[in-house]
């Protein structure tokens, strides 16, 4: 928009998505500072971090959500923001409401308090998360104060073999760039392999683009794009949607555009990848062994060894064979309704090993709705798993669904940090849902390339219940 | 909107934080984010890191009495990565911590900090080093952060340090509180608005 004294950019913010978490001493400022929002009808609210994924039951038991959710109906009461809580059938995660409601559109700026705004670039918009001071900025003024971004294309070429999916590149970008390869960048995503992936898929690549140290992930709109938001209860309509789509082909970024930096990945020799570490650039294909710590570079070694020691694996130890105690299909990477989908079909007239305590969530109220309008709920129960409401859940502890303990779980979100699933001391893989899914049935790691059901050690098979 | 505070320098005693990629995670634990103030996260900044540290036999700096106090947080590479949670710098301001001094920072973490004026400058890996070794072994020694002549001073040595120009620029001159100058120009913000076809309805 304009250039400001300091040098950077005001920048306009087309869509910006609010959560209970990172805003509650955002709109507080507003109130004393006696300003309004600005452009309420550019804001939109939901709650996903806190709520529980079992019983609604107002008040909740646990009285910090319960005042947090309070704190938000009030703000978006007060300050005139629609709310999309569980009573509208479109509660969800912030990022996967969004794009299911049509709200996210290509070309738009998009800001929202979490670091996973980046999912929303799949549609080929400008999104990254902010802080709670530049939450208040955007209610206050629908600007940001910005520097501008480097561009990195990141091409990944050929087909995925059966088994690979957009998460298994994802996680092999951070492992080979590493998670600050992208400070400074945008991640753009291309390439054939990009090019024939759902918008499911591609929100799972730009969703991540945080983890790789990337604030913005990016993908340009096509023909893919256009099909997914035609009908959403926010695209435009109609012969607007025509016009909208005339000018989404005019933003694309051209094929001869230049780039800061441009790599290629090859597709098609992938394996599916499992982190074995603390942070989502330590992993390894599922085929792989865990580093030790001589092999590393010198200046990794505290870390290697740090990792290792806290997860429990011996230097050098195949990650395939692990045993796990819970398995979490669910997050903003991996929740949507294709993947409950790839995952039930790993599951299908399986049972879930009794050792482990396996659960799905589904990313938002609707995409709940349609896998069980398909009968996956089904699919899922009967096999052992727990069917919860939607939310983040296990994706972090802000909410009753935690790990106890040192419980190791596959987890289809995106980070194992020390503590990020709620126990100081809960250990994390991270893996594609269908891997997750495999390995609830397994009772540990598995190959899916391989994994056949009937040949899974009788002993570790059974229902739970 | 309140006065413009400019920051230009800070001096203090240093406390030292050694560790690659820190977390925003391990800054401030996610169940303590359930809260709707910001008030009071300072007793928990790094509180998991602090127990499994004391369980080693190995206090964490910010479990260390003689750090307290402490105004210059000195780390490595990649500090606050992860989530987007204004809590961590919060946290460590609230903890006394006024400026931090590492060899870089994840751009979320690093914007944040501004938008609540606490400085964040790089430096070299070696210069860190070395102040860390110094503040470890004498944790009353203090330092100066200059962001005028984007120097730090710790007894002889001066330390080159460098930030983007338009953050030092925020800093001195105060315009780091950024939601007056953002709120200047109503009109045109309107304009640009009316301009985008995603807002006029196509
Ligand atoms: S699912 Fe996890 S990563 Fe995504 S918004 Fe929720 S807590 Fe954040």
């Amino acid at each position: 928009m304009r250039t400001l004294p300091t040098g950077q950019t005001q920048l306009f913010i087309g869509l910006h998505l609010v959560h209970e978490v990172t805003t509650p001493q955002a709109f507080d400022d507003l109130r004393r500072r006696g300003w309004p929002v600005r452009f309420p009808e550019r804001t939109f609210a939901t709650v996903d971090h806190i709520v529980p994924t079992g019983s609604l039951a107002r008040p909740f038991q646990d009285t910090m959500a319960e005042a947090m959710l309070a704190a938000l109906e009030r703000n978006c009461r007060d300050f005139g923001v629609p709310l999309y809580d569980h009573s509208t059938g479109r509660q969800g995660i912030v990022h996967v409401i969004g794009p299911e409601l049509g709200l996210t559109q290509p070309g738009m700026t998009i800001a929202c308090g979490d670091s996973h705004t980046s999912t929303h670039g799949a549609f080929g918009a400008v999104a990254f998360g902010i802080g709670t001071s530049q939450v208040r900025d955007v209610l206050a003024s629908q600007c940001l104060a910005m520097e501008p971004l480097k561009v990195r294309r990141i091409r990944v070429e050929g087909a995925l073999q059966r088994g690979v999916y957009a998460k298994d590149v994802i996680l092999k970008i951070i492992q080979v760039l590493g998670v600050k390869g992208g400070v400074g960048y945008a991640y753009e995503y291309a390439g054939s392999a990009v090019d024939a992936m759902s918008m499911d898929e591609r929100m799972t690549m730009c969703n991540m683009s945080i983890e790789g140290g990337a604030r913005v992930g990016y993908v340009n709109p096509d023909e893919t794009t256009f099909a997914y938001m035609e009908g959403r209860p926010f695209a435009p309509q109609g012969e607007a949607f025509d016009r909208a789509k005339g000018w989404w082909r005019s933003i694309a970024s051209d094929a001869d555009a230049r780039y800061d930096d441009d790599v290629e990945l090859r597709a098609d020799t992938l394996s599916p990848v499992v982190t074995w570490g603390l942070h989502p650039g330590q992993s390894v294909g599922v085929d792989e062994r865990v580093p030790t710590v001589g092999e590393v570079a010198a200046e990794d070694r505290p870390l290697v060894e740090e990792a290792l020691q806290f997860m429990g694996f011996a230097p050098g130890q195949a990650i395939e064979g692990t045993p796990i105690d819970v398995a979490f299909v669910g997050s903003c990477t991996n929740s949507r309704l294709s993947d409950l989908r790839e995952a039930a079909r790993f599951v299908r007239g399986q049972k879930v090993a009794k050792s482990v305590r396996a659960m799905v969530v589904p990313g938002s109220q609707a995409v709940r709705a349609q896998a069980e309008a398909e009968g996956l709920h089904e699919v899922f129960i009967d096999a052992g798993f727990d069917w919860r409401g939607s939310g983040c859940s296990m994706c972090l502890g802000m909410n009753p669904d935690k790990l106890q303990g040192r419980e190791i779980s596959a987890s289809s979100s995106n980070r194992n940090f020390k503590g990020r699933q709620g126990s100081p001391t809960g250990r994390t893989l991270l893996m594609s849902p269908a891997m997750v899914a495999a390995a609830a049935v397994a009772g540990q790691v598995v190959d899916i390339r391989k994994f056949e059901p009937a040949a899974i050690d009788a002993s570790l098979v059974g229902g739970r219940a | 909107m309140s006065a413009v505070v400019r920051i230009a320098r800070v001096e203090g005693r240093v406390i030292p934080l050694r560790g690659l990629d820190i977390d925003t995670d391990r800054i401030i634990p996610a169940r303590f984010l359930r809260v709707i103030t910001f008030e009071g996260l300072e007793q928990h900044v790094f509180e998991d890191d602090i127990a499994s540290r004391a369980e080693k036999g190995d206090p964490h700096p910010f479990a260390q009495e003689r750090y307290a106090g402490a105004r210059i947080l000195v780390v490595n590479r990649n500090f606050g990565c992860g989530s987007s949670r204004e809590h961590a710098p919060q946290a460590l301001q609230r903890w006394g911590i006024a400026a931090v001094v590492g060899e870089s920072f994840s751009e979320i973490f690093f914007g944040n900090s501004i938008a609540i004026g606490l400085p964040c400058v790089t430096a070299s890996a070696d210069d860190l080093e070395w102040l860390q070794a110094r503040a470890e072994a004498d944790p009353t020694a203090t330092a100066t952060l200059d962001l005028t002549t984007t120097t730090l001073q710790a007894g002889d040595r001066r330390i080159a340090v460098s930030a983007p120009a338009s953050a030092i620029e925020a800093f001195v001159t105060g315009a780091w509180d950024a939601t007056g100058l953002l709120l200047e120009d109503a009109a045109a913000v309107k304009a640009t608005a009316a301009r985008l076809p995603y807002v006029s309805g196509f």
